[in-house]
Formats: structure tokens, sequence, C-alpha cells
């Protein structure tokens, strides 16, 4: 990919995280964050994490964030306007993010790969195509396309699967967790 | 700056516009216009009536006897009479809205529609050796190896226009049909996504191209793969696959928002639903957003589970894909045969319109959630207990 076009979706993605914090709007700051899910999934995409790329937009843009603008528009926020600025917050905020740009600079300066100039070097697929295990990932990686999402599942379901199994228990215990939350609401209303 | 122009394909380039130009715009918005026309003629037919038959080229008005119609079939020139109408209609923003929103919005139901055809394989690839092109050119926009994930992920881009424009107009009834609707489609796409996972798991492939291929060479999906010979396997992954295949079909109905689902716009109970408060070509460009998706969503059933660009029976006509050796017209043929196959979907989604009443609001989300998603979700394992018992290969 053009450098080019990396700077250009680094800065939407950053541009729009920002539109999500200065905005007084509600609905304003939800489709900032959406913007900026888009951007974040194109830098994904010229990483070659097409899956990745792909699941950032179907799960975080177009799942989670319709949410929750539903739930924004349900509720009716209104704007805030004219409420004082709590510096208290806004200072702690800044130091935090400091810190957080510091560590990663110190990170990024050890970092010793980082100083090969990659420029849009390609992948070595072919040559990693012999240890793979799968015939269907050892015949795309030979024919010189990524096959991420196969990479991504072969990964989860053949080396994690039991964290898998363990992620999955506890999102059925958060659903589950809602529905008596919400069940037991409307018991109370009744009696 | 050289260095940056050096970085970029031309050739790819080029090939890529000319793909995007043809497809979105010279033969999915015509098909979005006529399939708007098709649609009035069909219901008129189903209800006994005449429909829209009178717009000809009116040579008339240039002291001819007659006016003149294409194929001796009046009324074809409807859709452009009715671009020009919506054109040249005053467009009118009531005082209430909240004007970027409200502008925004048409936009946003439009864009995804159109972008979502940028994977559909339509076509197996062209020969263009006389133009000098060494390598044939592949008939898909973007051979992307996560076809379908990337069609659902724009298409679920789609309900920000319709959430927006309901909220945006500031007013009730556009609103429930902007809740409705935002219900509607997150509440579908799980099994809309489910549906294929079977179909995924047969091919073990996400690349829509090769989905399309694996057909052609094998036999279409809804046929029991007769390409290599019936067996007790392909027959009993039969059963699975035409589930998948009902579950996907009623699933894009309520994702395209069409007739049993169309709770979004129900003019019995909503006016005209999140639309209500735009005019002209504003409100027309979330009537085209709608045929577009729903032509997309043609396209993607036609390829999953219909075969794709394949010509029934093309193998054993000699008519098959061969990768890199297709001749140019064979190449055409296919394309031919894609269209063919999409337009007859959407005359089944015509058809369908007119023939079933509308649901109510709770039967559509039981039957969203009660039924299709567990239905989904059994299939997917009863095809793994399948792949498992009686392996394809």
């Amino acid at each position: 990919m053009p450098s080019v076009l990396f700077y250009l979706f680094a800065a939407i993605t950053l541009l729009f995280g920002v539109g999500v914090v200065v905005a007084r709007n509600p609905v304003a700051s939800a489709l900032s964050l959406v913007c900026s899910f888009t951007g974040l999934a194109a830098l994904f995409i010229s990483l070659d994490a097409y899956f990745i790329g792909t699941l950032q937009i179907l799960v975080y843009a177009g799942a989670v964030m319709v949410l929750f603008l539903f739930i924004i528009m349900l509720l009716d926020i209104k704007a805030v306007e004219g409420r004082p600025t709590n510096y208290a917050t806004a200072v702690g905020g800044l130091l935090l993010a400091v810190l957080f740009t510091i560590q990663i600079a110190m990170v990024l300066g050890g970092f010793k790969e980082g100083r090969i100039a990659l420029a849009d070097q390609p992948l070595k697929m072919e040559a990693t195509a012999s240890k793979a295990t799968l015939n269907t990932i050892k015949d795309e990686l030979a024919e010189g396309t990524l096959p991420d999402a196969k990479l991504m599942g072969f990964t989860l379901f053949d080396k994690y699967p039991f964290q898998l199994q363990v992620v999955g228990l506890l999102l059925l215990a958060g659903t589950v967790g809602v529905v008596v939350l919400s069940k037991r609401d409307r018991k109370e209303e009744v009696s | 700056m050289t260095v940056l122009l050096g970085s970029i394909d031309l050739t790819f380039l080029a090939i890529s516009l000319a793909k995007i130009i043809v497809l979105t715009f010279m033969v999915i918005l015509p098909m979005v216009a006529y399939s708007v026309m098709a649609e009035r003629r069909g219901a008129a037919i189903m209800q006994d009536r005449v429909g829209p038959n009178r717009t000809n080229l009116p040579l008339t008005l240039l002291g001819f006897k007659k006016d003149l119609s294409i194929f001796g079939m009046g009324g074809l020139l409807q859709p452009m009479a009715d671009g020009l109408k919506f054109i040249l209609k005053e467009d009118f923003t009531p005082k209430h809205v909240r004007t970027f929103y409200f502008w925004l919005a048409p936009a946003l139901t439009m864009v995804p529609a159109l972008l979502t055809c940028a994977v559909l394989p339509f076509g197996s690839e062209l020969n263009l050796g006389f133009l000098g092109l060494a390598q044939p050119v592949k008939a898909v926009i973007a051979d992307l190896n996560v076809g379908p994930l990337y069609t659902f992920a724009i298409a679920s881009l789609g309900v920000y226009g319709i959430v927006l424009a309901g909220w945006s107009s500031n007013s009730k009834y556009p609103f429930l049909g902007a809740v409705r609707s935002s219900s509607q489609m997150i509440s579908y796409e799980l099994s809309l996504g489910l549906a294929i996972v079977p179909v995924l798991m047969v091919f073990g492939e996400l690349n829509l191209g090769k989905i399309a291929a694996a057909q052609d060479a094998d036999g279409w999906l809804i046929l029991p793969l007769w390409g290599h010979g019936l067996s007790l396997g392909r027959l009993l992954l039969w059963i699975p696959m035409l589930i998948s295949f009902v579950i996907f079909t009623i699933a894009m109905f309520a994702e395209t928002n069409r007739m049993p689902f169309d709770l979004p716009e129900c003019e019995t109970e909503l006016v005209a639903g999140y639309h209500t408060e735009y005019s002209s070509m504003k409100f027309a460009l979330f009537f085209l957003g709608e045929y577009a998706a729903m032509i997309i969503g043609s396209g993607l059933a036609v390829t999953l589970f219909l075969g794709g660009w394949s010509i029934p029976f093309g193998p054993l006509l000699g008519l098959g894909y061969t990768p890199g050796a297709t001749p140019l017209w064979l190449g055409l043929l296919h394309i031919a045969t894609f269209f063919a196959k999409v337009i007859v979907f959407i005359l089944f989604f015509i058809g369908v319109r007119w023939t079933v009443p509308r649901f109510r609001y709770d039967q559509l989300m039981k039957l969203g959630w009660l039924w299709m998603f567990e239905i989904a979700l059994a299939n997917v394992l009863l095809t793994a207990v399948i792949m498992w018992l009686v392996p394809l290969k």
C-alpha cells in the first residue's frame, strides 16, 4: 500500500478519535467512533490482515455501535452544553495520555526490527508454505495469498481451544446475568 | 512524487476502475431502475391492473403520428421519467429536522448498498488478449479472501442510514420506523451469518470467486453437488444445504426490509416509516438503496447457493471454466448467466412481495430469535455431523 494511504487512514482514525471526546452531541460522538473504527479497519487491511479488518467493521462498527446509537436515541440524551469543565479529570486524563505516550516511545525505542525500512516489503509466503500443517493453508500460501482467516481459526481452535471455551463461558455467564437482571426488574413492576 | 507513482500499479488501477464503473454505474444502477419498473408491472399483473404502460419516446412532440414504444412494449421508459421527476421535484427540508444528519442519512443508505458489490464474482474471467493484456482479467472488483464477511460488514453499515433518517427527522413515525429497523436488522444478521456457515464448511473457503469456481466444477450447492457422481454423503448434504438456503433467503428479505418484513416502512401503521419526512431525490436514494441491496443480496445468494456464474451443467456441455484459458465469448456467457440468475431471483423477490401479507412486529421478532436462529445453529451441527460421518473427498 502506498504510504500516503497509511497517513490518510491514521489521520482519519486519530481525528475522529478526538471527535469522540470533543463532540458535545452524544450521537456525533458515537458516529465519530464508527468513523474511527473504519479508519482502524483500513489500517488492519493495509497490514494484509483482511480478516481482522473486516471483523473490526462487522463487529464494532456494524453491531456494537448500532446498539450504542440505538440506546442513545431511545434515552434521548440531550447534548451536554454549558456544563463547566471538570479540570481535575482533564488534567488526570492528560497525565495518563502523556504517560502512555512515554511508555509507547520507550517500547518502540527498544524494538530493533523497527529500524529496518519496510518499504512495502512483501511477506515471505512461499517460504512458510512448507511449514503449514493444514492442506488448504499450504495451498494458499504457495499461491502467494495470505489465508489470514484460516490461519486465525487454526490458531484459535488448535492452539488455544481451552482459552476459547473459557471466554465463551464468560460471555454466556454475562448473557445469563443480563437476562436475570432484566427479568427481576419486570417482576417487581408487576407486583 | 515519482516514488509514489511508481508504487501504484497503473494497469491494475485502470482495470479496477473500469470494472467499478461498468458494474456499479452501468449494470447495477440500471438494474435498480428497471427492477422498480418490474416491481410495478409485476404488481399490476398480480392485482389484475395495467400498471405503467404509457411512457414512450414522445415522438408526437416532434410532429410524428405515434409515440415510439421500444420492443412494442409500452412503459419501458418509465424509469427515466421517474428519475427525471425525482430530480425536478422540490426538495423540501422540514424545519424541525437535524439538518446535517438529515442530509447524511440517504447517502449512508445508498453507498453501503453499492459498496457490497465489490466482492461479487459476476463472471469467471475475461480474456482481453486483443487489448494487449497477457493475464486474463478476473470478473470481480476485489478478489478478497473474506468475501461474504466483507459483504455482511458493509451491509451492516447500511442500518446507520435508516437509524439516522429516523432520528434526525425528529418526529414520531420515522423514529418508530428507525427503531424497528435497527432491531430487526441486528436480529436477522445473526441468522444470515449462521446460515452461510454450513456453506463455508462444505467449501472450506471464504473467497467467493473460488466458491463459484468450485460449484462450476462440482455442481451447484442447491443441487447436491452432482459433479463427481452422487454419493451418500452428497445426498445427505443436500438436506442442510436446503435448510441453509431457505434461512438465508428469509433473512435476506428481513435485511433488505422487503415485504413480509417491511415493518420499518409499514404504511398501515407508520405512514412511510423512516423516510416519511423525505422528498424528491433524497427519498429516491432510500428507495434505490433498498433495491440495490436487494440486487446485491440476490447476487450473494446466487453465488453461494445457485452456482454463481456457472452455466447449468456447463462442464458436461463443454462450457466449463478452465483457469487462465477461458475464451472471451465463454467469459461473456458466464457474465450473462450470472445476471440472468440474479434477475430470476429479483423476480422471486417481487413475486413474494405481492403474495405474502406483512408480519406483526412481535411475530417477526419471535420468528427471528426463536426459530431461524435455532434452526441455523442446529443446521451447522447437522452439517458437521454429516461431514464427519461421510467425508466429501
